[in-house]
């Protein structure tokens, strides 16, 4: 179902960014820059290049080695020295990465932290993760409580509190760890750059109104959220790759070209999804190939939204610093409440024009998991439409049952026949 | 083969009265004695809470009864609940789900859920779907501990559902009100204070199963009601003939949300070992010494959430001395070790328990750990484990 595959300039061009980002991570002690561990959703990637600190993101980290093999060994490691087997396998996957000598997807080692940014945004197990991270590291911890959309909303309260804790609790750690003052026309100018490459991000992203859709905005998607995400936000680099990007799909638009995948171009598009819940990394390929060779393609998907929710609106806002970083974290998907996920997901499949959805329900994370089988009910409710469920781990290998998966699907995808076939 | 967790002999006289009253509130999981409170005046209202603490002088100042939704225990058949929750959820939320489908928490005018887990959190959004009509509010708890940004925030959390309650039983909350209120739940914490002092000294006298249904019942009583009922057990337990048994002395960690069952308490007890000290209804000590009367209400009582809460896996250990204060706790009330136990699938308290163990391993404190659910019915691994560990502890003072 696809032709042959070629690496498009921007996907080479997002490889140099991410090589030289652990390039530098490999040389941070010798060139004295300090390195921050903090988290995806809700990151604070601008606030930390004001202070020209690194970043490194542990679930990065733990996806990335889940790509190359890695996890089953590390969690296999952390299970040993007391780790249940009942928590989620980011934890463990880092816990075992650290106990096997911190060495990142490009062969080099993942310096130490000098700081843990506990930046709390939808899950409560990054709490617990610092805290064990804590006690592995002779460093200290900040934390950026960020409250929750329980009822749907941001208040004037909860921004307040947390622009209160970036002025007052963040800004004076920061500026004491990195020994510089916080520049805040600078961080104006990043924030300028943000919203330029958002901008851009949410036209790729929506680009796959079109039919046939040019991109995956799931398996693919991962690919194109992932810039923005690992510390590039705010960056030069970061607005070029994004218009590079789109230059390359507004291409495709013209020629009615499908999205890229492993195996090259997906020629025929006959079903169009809509995917709730984070991928797998372990068979990553494997999960992806099961759509394509059957013609799928995921139109949108709520996975990544996790580091913001841009097609509805939100831009990074140079004209107020603070409060935009604040308004950013607590607008995560992963910090919507449940009829907020149930809303937007009904929004994806009407606006994308889908022929269904599909929820990949993954062990590890009770943040995405717990509650899906009433979304999935509810968005069948809604919109008439073929709802699908698997099961699967991020992670941890012994979670993902090939098999099984691949059953499930083409039952999945036989089910959307036959509601086509109906009308 | 099941092992039977026989009652406890029948009691009779006052204590067996308070005893059956306590277990009665304890099953009626209709919630009856909510609906009887209700019927005595029609603008009463009751708010259910999930674990782990709210501030329940709040509800009390606006007129309502806040009652503590537990989840259903090895006492409700869960029929619907399962198709609500992956394999790899808690049990907690299923029979919680398993009640409000079967119209078990009708008697409820609205529901807090506190900011614990990403369980409990998401089950407020089911409930918001599920319960459209009701009252249903995530009820933020600041994990930032200054005054000028967690403590305000908090407070206006606590002022909202206060407004929301208030609209309800027409009963707007003063701050003269609400100092009342912390005043009654003072009496409340020193009798429940009493209750956990008499049983570090003397445990044969309280029965690990007896003290829990004197702490369940508060979920559910009026705060006075439940006081007198404590200070009376308390007396009474004093004036009995229970005598001492060869018993190690444990105390006991990770069970602050899904709770155990009844069985699972004796159980331990039965295998030789007394539970000086726990973390079981947690939310009706999370405070463990009295509020702040006067002054700011509000205030004093995010001051006490902020300074003086118990140590619990689900709050930000900022300080970094979760490990310390375990240990210290453990010398306080002299136990001989500590039963690690956690609800299976729970990230909380899993996550948390490499630090205590580490905590334990470095000060040479004997523990043990193990998993249970609402409704384990089997025993026997549990009733083997404990009883090794006691008698290893016995034997050579350490297991
Ligand atoms: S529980 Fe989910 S959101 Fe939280 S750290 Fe694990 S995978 Fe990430
Ligand atoms: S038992 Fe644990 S995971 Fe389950 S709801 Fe309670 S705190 Fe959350």
């Amino acid at each position: 179902m696809t032709t042959a595959a070629k690496k498009d300039a921007s996907q080479e061009r997002q490889k140099t960014m991410i090589a030289e980002h652990f390039e530098k991570l490999g040389h941070a002690k010798e060139n004295k820059q300090k390195v921050v561990y903090t988290f995806v959703p809700g990151n604070l990637t601008e606030l930390l290049a004001n202070f020209d600190l690194l970043p490194v993101l542990p679930e990065i980290n733990a996806l990335q080695s889940g790509m190359r093999g890695k996890t089953g060994d590390y969690i296999h490691l952390a299970e040993k020295s007391g780790h249940s087997e009942d928590v989620c396998t980011y934890v463990k996957a880092d816990i075992g990465m650290l106990k096997s000598g911190n060495i990142g997807p490009t062969g080099e080692k993942i310096p130490e932290p000098d700081l843990l940014l506990l930046s709390y945004t939808g899950c409560f197990t990054f709490l617990k993760w610092f805290e064990l991270l804590r006690e592995e590291y002779d460093c200290p911890v900040v934390m950026l409580h960020v409250p929750y959309q329980g009822d749907g909303n941001i208040t004037p309260e909860m921004r307040q509190y947390v622009a209160g804790q970036i002025r007052e609790v963040l800004i004076p750690e920061l500026e004491k760890l990195s020994g510089k003052k916080f520049d805040e026309d600078r961080l104006r100018e990043d924030l300028k750059r943000s919203a330029k490459a958002e901008d851009d991000l949410v036209w790729v992203l929506e680009s796959a109104k079109h039919k046939p859709s040019p991109i995956d905005a799931y398996f693919g998607g991962v690919y194109y959220i992932g810039p923005i995400f690992t510390s590039f936000r705010g960056t030069q680099d970061a607005v070029e790759y994004y218009e590079l990007l789109r230059g390359e799909i507004e291409e495709r638009i013209k020629l009615g070209l499908g999205p890229v995948t492993p195996d090259g171009v997906m020629n025929e598009e006959k079903y169009r999804i809509v995917v709730e819940g984070p991928p797998n990394w372990t068979s990553f390929r494997e999960f992806w190939k099961m759509f394509y060779d059957e013609g799928a393609v995921v139109v949108a998907s709520s996975y990544t939204k996790v580091g913001g929710l841009y097609d509805r609106g939100f831009r990074h806002n140079p004209d107020e610093p603070i409060e935009t970083l604040a308004d950013y974290s607590m607008g995560c998907y992963t910090n919507l409440n449940l009829p907020d996920r149930v809303n937007l997901l009904e929004n994806y499949v009407r606006d994308y024009d889908a022929d269904g959805f599909l929820i990949n329900s993954v062990k590890s994370c009770n943040s995405f998991s717990a509650g899906q089988l009433l979304i999935l009910r509810e968005l069948e409710k809604r919109t008439g439409r073929a709802g699908g469920f698997i099961e699967s781990d991020l992670v941890d290998p012994r979670y993902f049952s090939a098999a099984n998966i691949k059953n499930r699907l083409e039952s999945y995808f036989q089910m959307i026949e036959a509601k086509k076939a109906k009308g | 083969m099941t092992i039977a967790a026989p009652a406890e002999p029948a009691l009779g006289g006052r204590l067996g009265a308070i005893i059956r009253r306590a277990t009665e509130l304890y099953e009626d999981l209709d919630f009856k004695s909510v609906l009887d409170w209700k019927a005595k005046d029609k603008t009463r209202r009751a708010i259910g809470f999930l674990p782990v603490y709210v501030p329940r002088e709040v509800i009390h100042a606006a007129g309502g009864l806040p009652v503590g939704i537990m989840g259903g225990g090895d006492m409700t058949e869960i029929v619907r609940g399962d198709s609500y929750f992956q394999s790899y959820i808690c049990h907690l939320p299923r029979s919680v789900i398993e009640l409000a489908v079967s119209g078990r928490l009708d008697a409820m005018d609205g529901f807090l859920f506190p900011s614990i887990c990403d369980v409990i959190r998401n089950l407020s959004g089911m409930f918001k779907l599920l319960k459209p009509d009701k009252y249903v509010h995530y009820f933020d708890l600041p994990q930032n501990f200054r005054a000028g940004l967690g403590g305000k925030f908090y407070a206006h959390e606590m002022r909202s559902v206060a407004q929301a309650v208030a609209k309800m039983t027409g009963s707007e909350v003063t701050d003269d009100r609400l100092r009342e209120s912390i005043t009654v739940y003072n009496a409340n914490r020193r009798a429940i204070a009493a209750l956990l002092e008499l049983r570090i000294e003397k445990p044969w006298l309280i029965p690990a199963t007896e003290y829990y249904l004197m702490l369940r019942a508060g979920y559910l009583l009026p705060a006075d009601e439940h006081t007198a009922l404590v200070n009376e057990y308390t007396l009474m337990v004093q004036q009995s003939n229970r005598r001492p048994l060869d018993n190690i002395r444990v105390m006991v960690r990770g069970a602050f949300c899904e709770q155990p069952p009844l069985a699972l308490l004796r159980t331990l007890e039965r295998a030789g070992c007394y539970l000086v000290d726990d973390d079981f209804v947690v939310g009706s000590r999370f405070i463990p010494d009295p509020i702040k009367a006067e002054g700011d209400p509000w205030e004093a009582l995010a001051e006490a959430f902020m300074q003086r809460s118990l140590p619990t896996a689900s709050v930000y250990d900022e300080k970094h001395q979760k490990g310390d204060l375990l240990v210290r706790r453990v010398k306080d009330v002299r136990a001989d070790g500590v039963l690690l136990m956690a609800p299976s699938f729970c990230d909380p308290a899993l996550l948390d328990q490499p630090m205590l163990q580490s905590a334990l391993e470095e000060a040479g404190i004997p523990f043990t750990s193990f998993k249970y659910s609402e409704d384990t019915g089997q025993f026997q691994v549990i009733r083997e484990q404990a009883g090794t560990f006691a008698d290893a502890i016995k034997l050579w003072g350490t297991a």
